[in-house]
Protein backbone atom coordinates (compact mmCIF):
# COMPACT_ATOMS: atom_id res chain seq x y z
CA UNK A 1 0.00 0.00 0.00
CA UNK A 2 1.63 2.90 -1.18
CA UNK A 3 0.02 6.95 -1.11
CA UNK A 4 3.12 8.97 -2.23
CA UNK A 5 5.66 6.65 -2.24
CA UNK A 6 5.35 6.36 1.32
CA UNK A 7 5.06 2.85 3.14
CA UNK A 8 2.44 3.33 5.31
CA UNK A 9 2.47 -0.10 6.06
CA UNK A 10 5.95 0.25 7.82
CA UNK A 11 4.94 2.79 9.78
CA UNK A 12 1.83 0.61 11.46
CA UNK A 13 4.54 -2.31 11.67
CA UNK A 14 7.33 -0.23 13.50
CA UNK A 15 5.21 2.73 15.73
CA UNK A 16 5.00 0.45 18.44
CA UNK A 17 8.05 -1.77 18.22
CA UNK A 18 10.16 -2.35 21.27
CA UNK A 19 13.11 0.15 20.23
CA UNK A 20 11.02 3.02 19.55
CA UNK A 21 9.12 2.30 22.75
CA UNK A 22 12.42 2.54 24.50
CA UNK A 23 13.08 5.88 22.45
CA UNK A 24 10.06 7.11 24.03
CA UNK A 25 10.64 5.84 27.47
CA UNK A 26 14.27 8.14 27.40
CA UNK A 27 12.76 10.63 26.08
CA UNK A 28 9.86 10.87 29.04
CA UNK A 29 12.84 10.14 31.78
CA UNK A 30 14.97 12.78 30.52
CA UNK A 31 12.26 15.49 30.37
CA UNK A 32 10.98 14.72 33.31
CA UNK A 33 13.92 14.20 35.41
CA UNK A 34 15.54 17.91 33.44
CA UNK A 35 12.21 19.35 34.37
CA UNK A 36 12.42 18.63 38.30
CA UNK A 37 16.26 20.17 38.83
CA UNK A 38 15.06 23.02 36.41
CA UNK A 39 12.42 24.06 38.59
CA UNK A 40 14.65 23.67 41.41
CA UNK A 41 17.42 25.43 39.73
CA UNK A 42 14.59 28.27 38.71
CA UNK A 43 13.59 28.66 42.34
CA UNK A 44 17.14 29.04 43.72
CA UNK A 45 18.05 31.31 41.16
CA UNK A 46 15.56 33.16 41.20
CA UNK A 47 15.73 33.61 44.87
CA UNK A 48 19.47 34.99 44.22
CA UNK A 49 17.78 37.40 41.55
CA UNK A 50 15.89 38.73 44.04
CA UNK A 51 17.99 38.86 47.01
CA UNK A 52 19.52 42.05 48.50
CA UNK A 53 23.66 41.63 48.59
CA UNK A 54 24.28 42.42 44.83
CA UNK A 55 26.95 39.74 44.46
CA UNK A 56 24.46 37.52 44.64
CA UNK A 57 21.97 39.00 42.15
CA UNK A 58 24.82 39.51 39.86
CA UNK A 59 25.65 35.52 40.03
CA UNK A 60 21.83 34.96 39.06
CA UNK A 61 22.34 37.19 36.51
CA UNK A 62 24.93 35.98 34.94
CA UNK A 63 22.92 32.57 34.86
CA UNK A 64 20.71 33.81 33.08
CA UNK A 65 22.32 35.41 30.35
CA UNK A 66 24.62 32.90 29.93
CA UNK A 67 22.53 29.55 29.37
CA UNK A 68 19.81 31.67 27.82
CA UNK A 69 22.28 33.60 25.50
CA UNK A 70 23.84 30.58 23.46
CA UNK A 71 22.02 27.69 21.78
CA UNK A 72 21.36 24.60 23.68
CA UNK A 73 22.73 22.37 21.46
CA UNK A 74 26.62 24.13 22.06
CA UNK A 75 25.85 23.81 25.55
CA UNK A 76 25.12 19.70 25.13
CA UNK A 77 27.72 19.38 23.34
CA UNK A 78 30.43 21.32 25.42
CA UNK A 79 29.29 19.62 28.86
CA UNK A 80 30.40 16.49 26.92
CA UNK A 81 32.99 16.51 24.58
CA UNK A 82 34.44 20.04 25.19
CA UNK A 83 35.09 20.59 29.02
CA UNK A 84 35.95 17.06 29.91
CA UNK A 85 39.02 17.34 27.22
CA UNK A 86 40.56 20.67 28.95
CA UNK A 87 39.38 19.43 32.14
CA UNK A 88 39.45 15.35 32.47
CA UNK A 89 38.34 15.36 36.54
CA UNK A 90 35.24 17.63 36.24
CA UNK A 91 33.25 15.20 36.79
CA UNK A 92 33.72 14.18 40.40
CA UNK A 93 32.79 10.51 40.09
CA UNK A 94 35.48 8.94 37.97
CA UNK A 95 35.74 11.69 35.28
CA UNK A 96 33.33 10.43 33.27
CA UNK A 97 29.61 11.29 32.96
CA UNK A 98 26.83 8.75 30.99
CA UNK A 99 25.76 10.67 28.05
CA UNK A 100 22.00 10.14 30.18
CA UNK A 101 23.64 12.14 33.10
CA UNK A 102 25.38 14.66 31.26
CA UNK A 103 22.20 15.26 28.89
CA UNK A 104 20.12 15.62 31.65
CA UNK A 105 22.81 17.92 33.22
CA UNK A 106 22.61 20.21 30.19
CA UNK A 107 18.72 20.05 29.65
CA UNK A 108 18.22 21.20 33.37
CA UNK A 109 21.13 23.91 33.78
CA UNK A 110 19.39 25.26 30.15
CA UNK A 111 15.94 24.96 32.01
CA UNK A 112 17.14 26.63 34.58
CA UNK A 113 17.58 29.73 33.28
CA UNK A 114 14.49 29.67 31.33
CA UNK A 115 12.37 28.74 35.31
CA UNK A 116 14.46 31.49 36.98
CA UNK A 117 12.50 34.16 35.52
CA UNK A 118 9.41 32.78 35.57
CA UNK A 119 9.90 32.02 39.37
CA UNK A 120 11.43 35.04 40.01
CA UNK A 121 7.51 36.59 37.94
CA UNK A 122 5.69 34.56 40.17
CA UNK A 123 6.94 36.01 43.65
CA UNK A 124 7.48 39.11 42.46
CA UNK A 125 3.70 38.81 41.84
CA UNK A 126 2.50 38.24 45.27
CA UNK A 127 1.57 41.15 46.99
CA UNK A 128 4.83 42.31 49.57
CA UNK A 129 2.01 42.36 52.15
CA UNK A 130 2.60 38.85 52.03
CA UNK A 131 5.78 38.78 53.24
CA UNK A 132 5.29 41.50 55.98
CA UNK A 133 2.41 39.46 57.47
CA UNK A 134 4.37 36.76 57.57
CA UNK A 135 7.12 38.32 58.92
CA UNK A 136 5.41 39.90 61.86
CA UNK A 137 3.93 36.36 62.78
CA UNK A 138 7.37 35.57 63.40
CA UNK A 139 8.45 33.49 60.68
CA UNK A 140 12.15 33.57 58.96
CA UNK A 141 12.47 34.75 55.33
CA UNK A 142 12.69 30.91 54.61
CA UNK A 143 9.55 29.49 56.05
CA UNK A 144 7.63 32.42 54.90
CA UNK A 145 9.02 32.00 51.42
CA UNK A 146 8.03 28.32 51.50
CA UNK A 147 4.62 28.42 53.04
CA UNK A 148 3.18 31.85 52.31
CA UNK A 149 4.93 33.32 49.28
CA UNK A 150 5.99 30.20 46.53
CA UNK A 151 2.13 28.60 46.71
CA UNK A 152 0.58 31.66 45.72
CA UNK A 153 3.53 32.44 43.31
CA UNK A 154 1.91 28.39 42.02
CA UNK A 155 -0.78 30.28 40.25
CA UNK A 156 1.53 32.61 38.22
CA UNK A 157 4.43 29.95 37.36
CA UNK A 158 2.25 27.27 36.82
CA UNK A 159 1.17 28.01 33.34
CA UNK A 160 4.52 28.81 31.75
CA UNK A 161 5.88 26.11 33.19
CA UNK A 162 3.98 24.00 31.09
CA UNK A 163 4.97 25.20 28.43
CA UNK A 164 8.29 24.85 29.33
CA UNK A 165 7.46 20.82 30.10
CA UNK A 166 6.41 21.11 26.24
CA UNK A 167 9.07 23.04 24.90
CA UNK A 168 12.18 20.74 26.92
CA UNK A 169 9.76 17.11 25.56
CA UNK A 170 10.97 18.41 21.90
CA UNK A 171 14.45 20.03 22.65
CA UNK A 172 15.68 16.89 24.57
CA UNK A 173 16.21 15.42 20.77
CA UNK A 174 19.10 17.73 21.11
CA UNK A 175 20.99 15.42 23.27
CA UNK A 176 20.68 12.90 20.46
CA UNK A 177 24.32 14.26 19.63
CA UNK A 178 25.80 12.79 22.65
CA UNK A 179 24.32 9.66 21.45
CA UNK A 180 21.52 9.36 24.25
CA UNK A 181 19.01 6.86 22.23
CA UNK A 182 16.18 8.84 22.86
CA UNK A 183 13.41 8.96 20.36
CA UNK A 184 14.52 11.28 17.88
CA UNK A 185 18.10 9.21 17.97
CA UNK A 186 16.19 5.93 17.56
CA UNK A 187 14.47 7.25 14.49
CA UNK A 188 17.61 8.88 13.36
CA UNK A 189 19.63 5.50 13.39
CA UNK A 190 16.46 3.81 11.46
CA UNK A 191 16.49 5.96 9.00
CA UNK A 192 19.78 5.84 8.34
CA UNK A 193 20.14 2.48 7.85
CA UNK A 194 16.94 1.59 6.13
CA UNK A 195 16.93 4.79 4.05
CA UNK A 196 12.96 5.45 4.81
CA UNK A 197 13.76 9.14 6.45
CA UNK A 198 9.83 9.78 6.00
CA UNK A 199 8.36 6.93 7.87
CA UNK A 200 11.21 7.51 10.45
CA UNK A 201 10.06 11.38 11.07
CA UNK A 202 6.10 10.40 10.87
CA UNK A 203 6.62 7.89 13.18
CA UNK A 204 9.16 9.72 15.64
CA UNK A 205 6.55 13.22 15.15
CA UNK A 206 3.33 10.74 16.05
CA UNK A 207 4.93 10.18 19.11
CA UNK A 208 6.05 13.95 19.89
CA UNK A 209 2.78 15.05 19.26
CA UNK A 210 1.14 11.94 21.73
CA UNK A 211 3.31 12.90 24.33
CA UNK A 212 2.87 17.09 23.81
CA UNK A 213 -1.22 16.41 23.69
CA UNK A 214 -0.95 14.73 26.79
CA UNK A 215 0.91 17.62 28.56
CA UNK A 216 -1.19 19.93 27.16
CA UNK A 217 -4.22 18.09 28.58
CA UNK A 218 -2.38 17.76 32.54
CA UNK A 219 -1.14 21.33 32.06
CA UNK A 220 -4.90 22.18 31.19
CA UNK A 221 -5.88 20.34 34.30
CA UNK A 222 -3.19 21.51 36.53
CA UNK A 223 -4.04 25.04 35.89
CA UNK A 224 -7.81 24.51 36.45
CA UNK A 225 -6.86 23.20 39.60
CA UNK A 226 -4.67 25.56 41.05
CA UNK A 227 -4.37 28.06 38.73
CA UNK A 228 -6.07 31.84 38.66
CA UNK A 229 -8.83 32.41 41.02
CA UNK A 230 -9.11 28.88 42.55
CA UNK A 231 -8.59 29.91 45.71
CA UNK A 232 -12.01 29.06 47.64
CA UNK A 233 -13.19 27.91 44.88
CA UNK A 234 -13.36 24.34 45.78
CA UNK A 235 -9.95 22.69 45.16
CA UNK A 236 -9.66 19.81 47.96
CA UNK A 237 -7.69 16.98 48.37
CA UNK A 238 -4.16 17.86 47.53
CA UNK A 239 -1.41 16.09 46.42
CA UNK A 240 2.33 15.74 48.47
CA UNK A 241 3.91 19.34 46.71
CA UNK A 242 0.40 20.69 47.62
CA UNK A 243 0.66 19.88 51.21
CA UNK A 244 4.35 20.59 51.79
CA UNK A 245 3.53 23.79 50.60
CA UNK A 246 0.62 24.57 52.71
CA UNK A 247 -1.71 24.98 49.83
CA UNK A 248 -5.40 24.16 51.07
CA UNK A 249 -4.28 22.35 53.87
CA UNK A 250 -7.58 20.72 55.49
CA UNK A 251 -7.71 22.24 59.12
CA UNK B 1 -5.29 42.79 87.76
CA UNK B 2 -3.97 45.76 89.82
CA UNK B 3 -0.19 45.27 88.55
CA UNK B 4 -1.34 45.69 85.16
CA UNK B 5 -2.63 49.28 85.68
CA UNK B 6 -1.43 51.61 83.41
CA UNK B 7 1.25 53.55 83.84
CA UNK B 8 2.36 51.81 86.96
CA UNK B 9 4.34 49.33 86.20
CA UNK B 10 8.45 49.82 86.87
CA UNK B 11 9.58 48.81 83.44
CA UNK B 12 7.71 49.54 80.32
CA UNK B 13 7.02 46.84 78.22
CA UNK B 14 8.00 48.85 75.09
CA UNK B 15 10.50 51.46 75.35
CA UNK B 16 10.99 53.85 71.85
CA UNK B 17 13.82 56.01 72.86
CA UNK B 18 14.97 59.08 70.21
CA UNK B 19 14.17 57.04 67.05
CA UNK B 20 15.00 58.62 64.11
CA UNK B 21 14.35 57.03 60.96
CA UNK B 22 15.24 57.96 57.08
CA UNK B 23 14.28 57.63 53.25
CA UNK B 24 16.75 58.71 51.52
CA UNK B 25 16.83 62.64 51.85
CA UNK B 26 13.80 62.19 53.64
CA UNK B 27 13.93 62.51 57.67
CA UNK B 28 10.26 60.65 58.28
CA UNK B 29 10.94 60.06 62.27
CA UNK B 30 12.65 62.56 64.01
CA UNK B 31 13.68 61.53 67.78
CA UNK B 32 10.33 59.73 68.86
CA UNK B 33 10.20 58.58 72.59
CA UNK B 34 7.79 56.85 73.73
CA UNK B 35 7.56 54.45 76.67
CA UNK B 36 4.33 52.06 76.39
CA UNK B 37 3.80 50.13 80.04
CA UNK B 38 1.91 46.86 80.35
CA UNK B 39 -1.46 47.09 79.36
CA UNK B 40 -1.66 50.67 78.08
CA UNK B 41 -3.10 51.82 75.51
CA UNK B 42 -2.03 54.47 73.34
CA UNK B 43 -4.02 55.44 70.02
CA UNK B 44 -1.45 57.32 67.51
CA UNK B 45 -2.58 60.37 65.43
CA UNK B 46 -1.64 62.38 63.13
CA UNK B 47 -1.90 63.56 59.56
CA UNK B 48 -1.26 61.40 56.56
CA UNK B 49 2.56 61.39 55.98
CA UNK B 50 3.37 62.22 59.66
CA UNK B 51 5.53 59.13 59.99
CA UNK B 52 2.58 56.95 62.19
CA UNK B 53 3.06 53.35 60.17
CA UNK B 54 6.98 53.98 59.76
CA UNK B 55 6.81 54.16 63.94
CA UNK B 56 4.95 50.66 63.48
CA UNK B 57 6.79 49.52 61.18
CA UNK B 58 10.04 50.44 63.24
CA UNK B 59 9.13 48.85 66.34
CA UNK B 60 8.24 45.45 64.86
CA UNK B 61 11.90 45.61 62.91
CA UNK B 62 10.05 45.53 59.64
CA UNK B 63 12.06 48.60 59.27
CA UNK B 64 15.54 49.68 60.32
CA UNK B 65 16.13 52.75 61.83
CA UNK B 66 18.50 55.33 61.84
CA UNK B 67 19.03 56.47 65.27
CA UNK B 68 17.72 55.97 69.07
CA UNK B 69 16.78 52.43 69.99
CA UNK B 70 13.82 50.54 70.64
CA UNK B 71 13.63 48.33 73.31
CA UNK B 72 10.60 45.29 74.31
CA UNK B 73 11.01 43.95 77.61
CA UNK B 74 14.63 45.51 78.29
CA UNK B 75 15.72 44.14 75.39
CA UNK B 76 16.90 45.92 72.13
CA UNK B 77 14.71 45.15 68.70
CA UNK B 78 15.92 44.17 65.69
CA UNK B 79 19.97 45.18 66.53
CA UNK B 80 22.34 43.59 69.34
CA UNK B 81 25.03 46.40 71.06
CA UNK B 82 28.44 45.17 69.87
CA UNK B 83 31.41 47.91 71.29
CA UNK B 84 28.85 50.65 71.71
CA UNK B 85 27.12 50.50 68.39
CA UNK B 86 24.10 48.66 66.87
CA UNK B 87 24.70 45.59 64.77
CA UNK B 88 20.98 44.10 62.90
CA UNK B 89 20.39 40.45 64.85
CA UNK B 90 20.23 38.13 63.23
CA UNK B 91 17.20 37.19 61.49
CA UNK B 92 15.63 34.41 63.92
CA UNK B 93 15.94 36.30 67.07
CA UNK B 94 14.22 39.15 64.81
CA UNK B 95 11.51 36.66 63.84
CA UNK B 96 11.39 35.08 67.70
CA UNK B 97 10.93 38.97 69.15
CA UNK B 98 7.95 39.69 66.09
CA UNK B 99 6.29 36.60 67.46
CA UNK B 100 5.70 38.18 70.21
CA UNK B 101 4.07 41.32 69.09
CA UNK B 102 0.82 41.29 66.73
CA UNK B 103 0.01 43.42 63.86
CA UNK B 104 -2.84 44.56 62.34
CA UNK B 105 -2.66 46.41 58.72
CA UNK B 106 -4.64 48.49 57.26
CA UNK B 107 -5.16 46.10 54.09
CA UNK B 108 -5.60 42.85 56.28
CA UNK B 109 -2.72 41.04 54.43
CA UNK B 110 -4.23 37.85 55.06
CA UNK B 111 -2.90 34.68 53.21
CA UNK B 112 -5.23 33.81 50.59
CA UNK B 113 -4.34 30.54 49.68
CA UNK B 114 -5.27 29.35 53.32
CA UNK B 115 -8.54 29.53 54.88
CA UNK B 116 -10.32 31.54 57.97
CA UNK B 117 -8.87 28.53 60.31
CA UNK B 118 -5.76 28.14 57.68
CA UNK B 119 -4.46 31.74 58.42
CA UNK B 120 -4.99 31.50 62.04
CA UNK B 121 -3.18 28.43 62.60
CA UNK B 122 -0.23 29.00 60.47
CA UNK B 123 2.12 30.80 62.53
CA UNK B 124 1.53 28.51 65.81
CA UNK B 125 2.16 25.76 63.86
CA UNK B 126 4.88 26.98 61.94
CA UNK B 127 6.73 29.12 64.67
CA UNK B 128 5.47 28.27 68.00
CA UNK B 129 5.82 24.51 66.72
CA UNK B 130 2.22 23.44 68.18
CA UNK B 131 0.79 20.25 66.99
CA UNK B 132 -2.20 20.92 64.59
CA UNK B 133 -4.56 19.97 67.31
CA UNK B 134 -4.06 22.00 69.57
CA UNK B 135 -3.17 24.81 67.50
CA UNK B 136 -6.61 24.12 65.97
CA UNK B 137 -8.18 24.55 69.22
CA UNK B 138 -6.49 27.79 70.10
CA UNK B 139 -7.53 28.97 66.35
CA UNK B 140 -11.58 28.17 66.82
CA UNK B 141 -11.64 29.73 70.32
CA UNK B 142 -9.94 32.85 69.39
CA UNK B 143 -11.92 32.91 65.96
CA UNK B 144 -15.11 32.81 68.02
CA UNK B 145 -13.86 35.40 69.84
CA UNK B 146 -14.01 37.56 67.25
CA UNK B 147 -17.38 36.62 66.03
CA UNK B 148 -16.50 34.40 63.14
CA UNK B 149 -16.93 30.87 64.70
CA UNK B 150 -19.13 30.69 61.45
CA UNK B 151 -17.01 30.89 58.79
CA UNK B 152 -13.84 28.59 59.89
CA UNK B 153 -13.36 27.03 56.62
CA UNK B 154 -14.20 30.00 54.14
CA UNK B 155 -11.12 31.47 52.19
CA UNK B 156 -10.32 35.41 52.55
CA UNK B 157 -11.21 36.25 49.25
CA UNK B 158 -15.42 35.55 50.14
CA UNK B 159 -14.85 37.08 53.73
CA UNK B 160 -16.30 41.28 53.91
CA UNK B 161 -13.74 43.39 54.64
CA UNK B 162 -14.79 43.59 58.87
CA UNK B 163 -14.56 39.90 58.36
CA UNK B 164 -10.86 39.55 57.38
CA UNK B 165 -9.76 42.32 59.56
CA UNK B 166 -11.08 40.11 62.67
CA UNK B 167 -9.52 37.08 61.03
CA UNK B 168 -6.10 39.04 60.92
CA UNK B 169 -6.50 40.33 64.21
CA UNK B 170 -7.40 36.29 65.59
CA UNK B 171 -4.10 35.43 63.49
CA UNK B 172 -2.37 37.83 65.54
CA UNK B 173 -3.95 37.24 68.69
CA UNK B 174 -3.29 33.07 67.93
CA UNK B 175 -0.14 34.03 68.79
CA UNK B 176 -0.40 35.17 72.44
CA UNK B 177 1.56 38.40 71.86
CA UNK B 178 2.59 40.58 74.85
CA UNK B 179 1.23 43.86 72.36
CA UNK B 180 -0.66 44.34 69.75
CA UNK B 181 0.28 47.33 66.55
CA UNK B 182 -2.94 48.39 64.79
CA UNK B 183 -2.04 50.31 61.47
CA UNK B 184 -5.61 52.10 60.88
CA UNK B 185 -7.33 48.63 61.02
CA UNK B 186 -10.44 50.13 59.78
CA UNK B 187 -9.11 52.69 57.04
CA UNK B 188 -9.66 50.60 54.15
CA UNK B 189 -13.18 49.47 55.30
CA UNK B 190 -16.78 50.56 54.15
CA UNK B 191 -17.83 53.19 56.97
CA UNK B 192 -20.87 50.44 58.29
CA UNK B 193 -18.32 47.56 58.61
CA UNK B 194 -15.84 50.02 61.20
CA UNK B 195 -18.07 49.21 64.15
CA UNK B 196 -17.37 45.41 63.90
CA UNK B 197 -13.90 45.71 64.46
CA UNK B 198 -13.15 48.61 66.13
CA UNK B 199 -15.93 46.41 69.23
CA UNK B 200 -13.13 43.58 68.90
CA UNK B 201 -10.61 46.30 69.56
CA UNK B 202 -12.35 47.91 72.42
CA UNK B 203 -12.80 44.13 73.50
CA UNK B 204 -9.22 43.60 73.77
CA UNK B 205 -8.64 46.73 75.23
CA UNK B 206 -10.67 46.15 77.98
CA UNK B 207 -8.91 42.87 78.48
CA UNK B 208 -5.63 44.76 79.43
CA UNK B 209 -4.05 44.21 76.10
CA UNK B 210 -1.32 46.02 75.53
CA UNK B 211 -1.81 48.21 72.33
CA UNK B 212 -0.45 50.64 70.27
CA UNK B 213 -3.05 51.77 67.50
CA UNK B 214 -3.15 53.77 64.71
CA UNK B 215 -6.04 55.29 63.99
CA UNK B 216 -8.43 58.18 62.81
CA UNK B 217 -11.29 56.53 64.46
CA UNK B 218 -11.26 59.51 67.54
CA UNK B 219 -14.18 57.32 69.19
CA UNK B 220 -12.24 54.94 69.62
CA UNK B 221 -9.30 56.95 70.53
CA UNK B 222 -11.34 58.86 72.92
CA UNK B 223 -12.79 55.73 75.07
CA UNK B 224 -10.48 52.98 74.61
CA UNK B 225 -7.10 55.12 74.58
CA UNK B 226 -5.31 55.43 77.79
CA UNK B 227 -3.35 57.91 76.36
CA UNK B 228 -3.01 59.88 72.82
CA UNK B 229 -0.06 60.81 70.62
CA UNK B 230 -0.06 63.23 68.31
CA UNK B 231 2.26 62.94 65.79
CA UNK B 232 3.20 65.34 62.63
CA UNK B 233 6.13 65.44 60.46
CA UNK B 234 8.44 63.08 62.37
CA UNK B 235 7.96 64.69 65.59
CA UNK B 236 5.18 63.86 68.53
CA UNK B 237 4.02 66.95 69.04
CA UNK B 238 1.92 66.28 71.89
CA UNK B 239 0.11 63.39 74.33
CA UNK B 240 -1.88 63.53 76.79
CA UNK B 241 -4.88 61.01 78.74
CA UNK B 242 -7.28 61.85 76.11
CA UNK B 243 -10.13 63.92 77.73
CA UNK B 244 -7.00 66.38 78.08
CA UNK B 245 -6.05 65.78 74.60
CA UNK B 246 -9.28 66.23 72.75
CA UNK B 247 -10.75 68.86 75.06
CA UNK B 248 -8.11 71.12 75.34
CA UNK B 249 -5.40 70.04 73.00
CA UNK B 250 -2.36 72.74 73.33
CA UNK B 251 -0.44 72.95 70.29
CA UNK B 252 -1.94 74.58 67.43
CA UNK B 253 -0.85 71.63 64.62
CA UNK B 254 -3.57 69.17 67.25
CA UNK B 255 -6.32 71.82 66.77
CA UNK B 256 -5.52 72.61 63.19
CA UNK B 257 -5.72 68.69 63.04
CA UNK B 258 -8.52 68.24 65.40
CA UNK B 259 -10.38 70.83 63.29
CA UNK B 260 -10.56 68.87 60.18
CA UNK B 261 -10.94 65.40 61.11
CA UNK B 262 -13.89 66.67 62.98
CA UNK B 263 -15.76 68.23 60.22
CA UNK B 264 -15.62 65.23 58.35
N1 LIG C 1 9.48 52.64 51.99
C1 LIG C 1 9.46 53.98 51.87
N2 LIG C 1 10.32 54.60 51.05
C2 LIG C 1 10.33 55.95 50.94
N3 LIG C 1 9.52 56.76 51.60
C3 LIG C 1 8.63 56.22 52.44
C4 LIG C 1 8.55 54.79 52.62
N4 LIG C 1 7.58 54.54 53.51
C5 LIG C 1 7.07 55.74 53.87
N5 LIG C 1 7.70 56.75 53.24
C6 LIG C 1 7.42 58.17 53.42
O1 LIG C 1 7.53 58.46 54.79
C7 LIG C 1 6.56 59.40 55.18
C8 LIG C 1 5.77 58.86 56.34
O2 LIG C 1 5.05 57.74 55.91
P1 LIG C 1 4.08 56.93 56.85
O3 LIG C 1 3.49 55.85 56.02
O4 LIG C 1 4.81 56.51 58.07
O5 LIG C 1 2.98 58.02 57.20
P2 LIG C 1 1.62 57.85 57.97
O6 LIG C 1 1.66 58.78 59.10
O7 LIG C 1 1.39 56.40 58.27
O8 LIG C 1 0.58 58.34 56.90
P3 LIG C 1 -0.87 57.80 56.53
O9 LIG C 1 -1.81 58.38 57.52
O10 LIG C 1 -1.09 58.31 55.15
O11 LIG C 1 -0.81 56.30 56.58
C9 LIG C 1 5.73 59.70 53.96
O12 LIG C 1 6.19 60.90 53.40
C10 LIG C 1 6.02 58.55 53.03
O13 LIG C 1 5.94 58.95 51.70
MG1 LIG D 1 0.06 54.93 57.56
Amino acid sequence: MTFLAVDWGYIGEHLFSDIVFEGVWMTLRLTATAMFFGVVLGTAFALMRLARAWPVKAVGLAYIWFFRGTPLIVQIVFWFFALPQVWPEWAPWNGQMSPFTTGVFALAINEGAYMTEIMRAGIQSVDTGQMEAAKSLGMTYPKAMRRIILPQALRVVIPPTGNEFIALLKNSSLVSVISVSELFLVAKLQYSSSLLYFEWLIIASLWYLALTTVGSIIQAWIESRYGAGSYGSGAGGGGVARRWLGMGVRD
Amino acid sequence: MTDSQPGTGNAPLLDVIDVHKRFGKLEVLRGITMPVAHGEVVAILGPSGSGKSTLLRCINHLEKIDGGRILFEGKLVGYREVDGKLKEEREGSIARMRAQMGMVFQRFNLFPHLTALGNVMEAPVQVLGKSRDEARETAVATLTRVGLASKLHVYPAQLSGGQQQRVAIARALAMNPKLMLFDEATSALDPELVGEVLAVMRDLAAEGMTMLAVTHEMGFAREAAHRVVFMDEGVIQEEAPPAEFFGAPKTERARNFLRRVTQT
